[in-house]
């Protein structure tokens, strides 16, 4: 377990490694001039310079990169090239709010589509099998950003029960906050619960039918117990896994969702920083992104690994 | 008598696999589903010809019901507008998909057969490339590089080639012993060959479930894209894009977010299933009896 979580970190770190470089080429992949691209034709060749110095475009390419990376260990992000603030004056309250539709959509995705998988697996090729399945490949064929205006429609105008609200955050108005919360995790929720409960309902398939559960059913135990105790058990090992990557899915899917509904999270700094090319913005929230997706990667494995009783063996 | 295969098809493809392509059709929600898709495959086909007007000319005044789906924002024909943003969307996602399939295939590939430190660089890479939630990577290239098409077709192009090279990986590795590949060593045949030649035709079928698969994920990221304004520009419709500019209506016309919203959903629907169809019966894991 040992050896297995220092190279398990060792990986997270080149991951984090590669990932900062390629930020750090992104704004040098940018054709011709990146001041100039920022400020557009009309700008003066002051102004230029001026952007130019901020993005420390004048010092040699090894300098700009050693210089990115030293910035970023002080944890320092950048300064916003439209706004003038630093990046982390505005990234952290974004990021938290993003990940509170994030981790609320996989929460509920969990706790729907385990049991429906289960009971999907434990019901296989009957009525109510068929109504999971088909309503499962539904959900994955709902693209977010489809079910999010489509959400909008029936449940803001054609039967308004809840009108487009302006954000309001959990301290100031807890009521409020949570009704505006709804239509952007019930769109977040939809695809992953189909994700999860068809992954349970193949994992708990390949179970339900393996030597050890019949084992169980031949001393006599009980239907109940040999599904929760021997079944869904070992059938959890795919699900966490499958969770994780979900996960990742759902930060994705979090910048549609939020552009919809308007919901002040990464999304929106990342799209504004897009429109008026504010480039260390756009870096830092790739960045951010990306370092959440290899810490919970890197949760889930080790997760994963804990959970499963054959790795102490191999 | 039955006729047994000779040798260049059995190397070429593996009869029974074209069994099972008619089995899987022979599943009622699979024959529906890709019908489905021929039907759009020919509509991207034929597009031109089939638009009842040109998808740029104004034919009435804005949002009335003229035409068989009424006019958009710019009095625009909706009907026509759809059919061009389908062939957009398709052409762009299988684009991208090709592109996805042919260079994760050919890292798979090699990998897969050569193995040693070329397979650690590759397979790590391709973990390092996941580590990016898609649509994030994408908005962020696409911003940098410019919202232009070719740009999207290269982006989601990239991001989908580990899913393709993890497949072909995990095959190779299981058919390199294979008594099969060891023969065509010993008789002589270059590496190369070996690999195009006699494993790579071997390990079709999840290659092409993958492909079904990604094509649908390749809808949605493009459709995901020009929603945000980041692919197709105006006046080009994209099936994203529609969707985007439906949204701007939905208390004055919300038919305009409804057509395109149905078409998606039904495209990527078609593909999922068409997928699982697929993978149910060339998965040897799955229940082939």
């Amino acid at each position: 377990m040992r050896t297995f979580l220092a190279r398990r970190a060792g990986l997270a770190l080149i991951q984090l490694f590669v990932v900062g470089t390629i930020v750090f080429l992104l704004a040098r992949l940018i054709p011709g001039d990146p001041a100039r691209a920022v400020l557009g034709d009309n700008a003066t060749e002051d102004q230029v310079a001026q952007v130019r110095e901020l993005m420390n475009l004048d010092a040699p390419q090894w300098e700009q990169y050693f210089g990115f990376w030293g910035n970023l260990l002080r944890g320092d992000l950048g300064v916003s090239l439209i706004s003038g603030r630093t990046v982390l004056e505005d990234l952290p309250v974004r990021m938290g709010n993003s990940l509170e539709l994030v981790l609320l959509a996989l929460a509920l995705a969990m706790a729907i589509g385990i049991p429906l998988g289960r009971l999907a697996a434990t019901k296989a090729n009957k009525a109510i099998d068929h109504i999971v399945t088909g309503g499962a490949i539904l959900g994955i064929s709902l693209p977010v950003f489809v079910l999010g205006t489509l959400l909008l429609l029936v449940l803001g105008v054609w039967w308004p029960v809840l009108p487009p609200e302006r954000f309001v955050s959990f301290a100031e108005d807890p009521l409020t906050h949570l009704r505006v919360l709804l239509l952007p995790v019930l769109t977040l929720t939809a695809a992953s619960t189909a994700v999860v409960a068809r992954m349970t309902r193949s994992a708990m398939l390949e179970t339900l039918s393996a030597d050890y559960v019949r084992t169980a059913r031949a001393k006599g135990l009980r239907e109940k117990h040999v599904v929760r105790r021997h079944a869904l058990r070992a059938a959890m090992l795919p699900i966490v896994s499958v969770s994780s990557v979900e996960l990742t899915t759902l930060i994705g899917s979090t910048v549609l969702v939020e552009s919809i509904f308007g919901w002040p999270g990464m999304s929106s700094l990342l799209m504004n920083a897009v429109t008026v090319r504010d480039y260390p913005v756009i870096q830092a929230v790739v960045l951010a992104t990306a370092t959440i997706v290899i810490v919970v990667n890197l949760i889930a494995d080790i997760t994963v690994r804990a959970l499963d009783p054959r790795a102490e063996s191999v | 008598m039955t006729t047994l295969p000779d040798q260049k098809d059995a190397v070429g493809f593996d009869p029974v696999r074209i069994g099972a392509f008619g089995r899987c059709l022979r599943n009622p929600r699979v024959l529906i589903a890709g019908g489905f898709l021929a039907i759009i495959g020919l509509l991207v086909l034929l597009a031109p010809w089939l638009a009842p007007a040109d998808y740029r000319a104004q034919i009435d005044l804005p949002l009335t019901n003229a035409g068989v789906l009424g006019t958009d924002d710019f009095g625009r024909d909706v009907l026509s507008r759809l059919i061009v943003g389908v062939r957009t969307s398709m052409l762009v996602a299988v684009l991208a998909v090709l592109v996805a399939g042919a260079a994760g295939v050919f890292l798979g590939l090699v990998a897969g057969f050569r193995g040693g430190w070329l397979s650690v660089v590759i397979m790590r890479g391709i973990d390092i490339l996941l580590s990016f939630p898609p649509i994030v990577l994408a908005i962020a290239a696409v911003a940098i590089l410019g919202p232009e098409l070719r740009n999207v077709v290269i982006v989601i192009g990239i991001l989908y080639i580990p899913r393709f090279t993890r497949v072909v990986y995990t095959q190779v590795l299981s058919l390199r012993e294979a008594e099969y590949v060891q023969a065509d060593r010993v008789l002589g045949a270059s590496s190369t060959r070996t690999m195009f030649r006699t494993v790579l035709p071997n390990v079709t079928a999840p290659i092409i479930v993958q492909g079904s698969l990604s094509l649908s994920f390749a809808v949605q990221i493009e459709a995901g894209l020009s929603f945000l304004g980041l692919g197709a520009q105006p006046p080009l419709p994209s099936l994203g894009t529609m969707v985007g500019a439906g949204r701007d209506f939905l208390e004055v016309q919300p038919s305009l977010l409804i057509f395109p919203a149905i078409v998606i959903v039904a495209i990527v629907l078609a593909l999922n299933v068409v997928g699982d169809g697929l993978r149910d019966v060339l998965d040897p894991r799955r229940g082939q009896s």
